[in-house]
């Protein structure tokens, strides 16, 4: 479904476009080729669970965008909108409907990783530009990498890594049960885990899974009471981590299991878990209260922009927009030009508020993980768990650009 | 501790957490029977399928989120959840469902799956999409201790109590009082009971309004152990007709039976290893196992464990 908001600034903007594109028709050609807008495809999720992310990151984009003046490359930008509702089997046809029917310049898309694989194969047939601004799904920028498929995120393997990494180093941890949904976010995010973590000499006691998205997980809490590992390492995200959060602070394991988990473990559910979560300690490529100048800068004017605060997925839809910028301006806001376009966005450090970050050979951002620690209602920075982190290596050996 | 691979099929680390699983498992069972009590109700005794039965139990998860928050207390926010719930129901039944009880069913899941998107627009639009949490009252706050690194929320048997209670007044109500009687009466034949002067579109409305209750009330029960979360309710809802199928329609025991084997296969199959000539059973394919156990029961009997043969 097309959700097409047209608010009186928009209406405005189109018909000042219009009058000028009348303007513009007595001299055709030259005026027409420089102020044709770009057109710029969200398809993203704006209902269901994952709609609150959707948004975040398409306010993200905008405010990168309202920074530049409104223009990326000197040429303003057109938005078509879709609603992508998190279902990947409509996937195929909703990227299609911007690619084939609004013949965007640009898709960008989207949250849920399932969604995301469908998309990559349209957009990697299709040859347009596609910026991933979540999804962290291997195959993006692993076997089905493409030069047009850009990823300003994470793959679902770094923040898992980070984590490893960072327990890898402490003397009395030297067991660990993993626990998460088995699907391919969950077998991503253990791996990443584990190939961080054996590296120290510790070893993995059990793997527990969970039928995706089951969210009983009494049996499974009482195998690691029995079990009685040094650690446990968790992979949910949205209810299901918050539902995990409150079952393993009641079942009493949080008093003598530290719990660890990637980022999406704690984020975005801090207010619904209440103490259950206190000392969670989990990696990311953000957290609430990092250092740098950059970062105070852009959460001011987030808030100040949309009266919220801004998270991780608005720093994703930000950094998107940072990138296609200096892609677009190397190449004068001529988006045919895609070969160069795509040569500069590999060159650029994105100056992010989650720090200076690049694309990888495969167009994976390499970035630090940090370490952050669960503290009242905020995910404190507590240091770099693993400074530029590139994806994967066994992925990036199936990723054939070209 | 002893390394699990060492355990290759059907053992426990001891036989203590043999028996903690054992609880788990009934506990579970018990909240499943909660849950699907209102579709026992409104699907196995009326005859009306209520896909929007899972929207229900998120309403009332969501209205004990917000009304604990308003009033301060779960206490409070229980009695009046229940009473909007009901009223709900009872409107519900008097605008759209009375309809279709002519129709076939097929137009029963097209309206009440068109509530389900209704519900969570309405959902998005009151309440808004983010994860809320409902914390557990003070009262029932406490933990047992089973081991010394598990402990058992007191909240959690609290909630097997509600479930064995509103079994037993269930069960009562359908099987040794007029009123049940008249209700199984008017789902066996609508018009020879009303032909006997029993006002039967007053009966459904009130029995309507109970199954949706229920629904609600699982949902405010649930809340403080679960989070509360858009689409909560599509996770139970398929479990729901499960329970109906495996016990047989119409049949409150044959319910508490399935759900409690259902709880225990669920439970079990996620701890256990099975292998089989080197096939990886379980857990691998723990998420298959109640349906596993739903196809069996049907092979061997097609109405249901306690369903009545037609």
């Amino acid at each position: 479904m097309t959700k097409q908001v047209f608010d009186r600034r928009q209406f405005l903007k189109t018909t000042a476009g219009a009058v000028v594109a009348g303007a513009g028709a007595a001299l055709p050609g030259l005026v027409l080729a420089q102020g044709a807008r770009i057109k710029v495809g969200l398809m993203l999720p704006y209902t269901g669970t994952f709609a609150p992310l959707g948004v975040a990151i398409e306010n993200g984009f905008r405010l990168a965008l309202a920074e530049n003046g409104g223009k990326f490359g000197g040429r303003e930008i057109e938005f078509s909108k879709v609603d992508d509702e998190s279902e990947p089997s409509k996937a195929t046809d909703n990227v299609n409907r911007l690619v084939n029917r609004d013949k965007v310049d640009v898709v960008i898309g989207t949250v849920h990783s399932g969604v995301a694989a469908g998309m990559v194969r349209v957009t990697r047939e299709a040859g347009v530009l596609h910026m991933i601004p979540n999804a962290g799904l291997s195959q993006a920028t692993g076997v089905l990498c493409a030069p047009n498929i850009i990823r300003t995120s994470f793959s679902n393997w770094q923040p898992g890594y980070g984590m490893g990494v960072a327990l890898s180093k402490r003397k009395n941890v030297k067991n660990v049960v993993t626990i998460a949904w088995r699907y391919a976010a969950g077998e991503e995010s253990v791996k990443g885990f584990k190939d961080g973590y054996l590296k120290g000499g510790g070893a993995i006691a059990k793997e527990l899974w969970l039928p995706f998205p089951n969210v009983e997980f009494q049996a499974l809490l009482t195998e690691i009471a029995s079990v009685r590992p040094d650690a446990v390492y968790a992979f949910f995200a949205g209810g299901g981590a918050a539902k995990f959060l409150k079952d393993y602070a009641q079942a009493g394991l949080n008093k003598s299991i530290p719990l660890v988990g990637p980022g999406f473990l704690t984020d975005g559910v801090l207010e619904a878990v209440g103490a259950s979560a206190q000392g969670v300690e989990t990696s990311l490529h953000y957290a609430d209260d990092l250092k740098f100048k950059r970062d105070k800068e852009f959460r001011l004017a987030y808030a100040k922009t949309y009266k919220l605060q801004p998270d991780v997925y608005a720093v994703q839809g930000y950094d998107t927009g940072l990138l296609l910028a200096a892609g677009l301006k190397a190449v004068n806001g001529d988006v045919s030009r895609k070969k160069e376009l795509i040569a500069a966005m590999e060159k650029t450090t994105v100056n992010s508020p989650r720090g200076n970050w690049h694309l990888s050979k495969a167009h994976n951002p390499v970035q630090d993980m940090y370490l952050r620690k669960v503290v009242g209602v905020e995910n404190k920075y507590e240091g770099v768990a693993v400074k530029a982190l590139d994806d994967d290596p066994s992925v990036m050996a199936q990723c054939k650009m070209g | 501790m002893r390394p699990a691979a060492q355990c290759r099929r059907f053992c426990f680390v001891d036989f203590h957490t043999f028996l903690i699983q054992l609880l788990n498992g009934v506990q579970y069972g018990l909240l499943l029977f909660l849950v699907s009590s209102g579709l026992t109700l409104v699907f196995g005794i009326m005859g009306v399928i209520n896909v929007a039965h899972g929207s229900f139990y998120m309403i009332g998860a969501y209205l004990a989120w917000s009304l604990a928050g308003a009033s301060g207390s779960f206490w409070i926010a229980l009695p009046v959840g229940i009473v909007l719930t009901a009223a709900f129901g009872f409107l519900l039944e008097m605008l759209l469902i009375r309809k279709l009880y002519a129709r076939d069913h097929l137009y029963q899941v097209l309206l009440t799956y068109g509530l389900i998107l209704v519900f969570e627009e309405a959902r998005s639009i009151l309440w808004g999409d983010d994860v809320r949490g409902v914390q557990i009252p003070q009262l029932l706050s406490a933990s047992l201790a089973l081991t010394d690194t598990l402990s058992y929320p007191v909240y959690r048997l609290w909630i097997s109590a509600v479930c064995l209670l509103v079994a037993a007044s269930m069960y009562w109500v359908m099987q040794k009082t007029r009123i049940g009687m008249m209700i199984r009466a008017g789902a066996f034949n609508r018009e020879m009971v009303q032909s006997l002067g029993i006002d039967v579109a007053l009966l459904s409305r009130f029995v309507f309004a109970a199954g949706i209750a229920l629904a609600g009330l699982a949902g405010m029960i649930a809340a403080p152990i679960s989070a509360v979360f858009p689409g909560m309710g599509n996770q139970v809802l398929i479990l729901c007709f499960v329970v109906i199928v495996i016990g047989g329609m119409g049949s409150v025991k044959g319910a508490m039976v399935a759900s409690l084997l259902i709880g225990l296969v669920d439970t079990f199959g996620k701890v256990l290893h099975l292998e089989i000539a080197g096939l990886k059973l379980l857990p691998e394919l723990s998420g298959m196992a109640v349906y596993i156990l739903m196809a069996a029961i049907l092979l061997w009997r097609p109405e249901g464990i306690f369903g009545r043969k037609t």
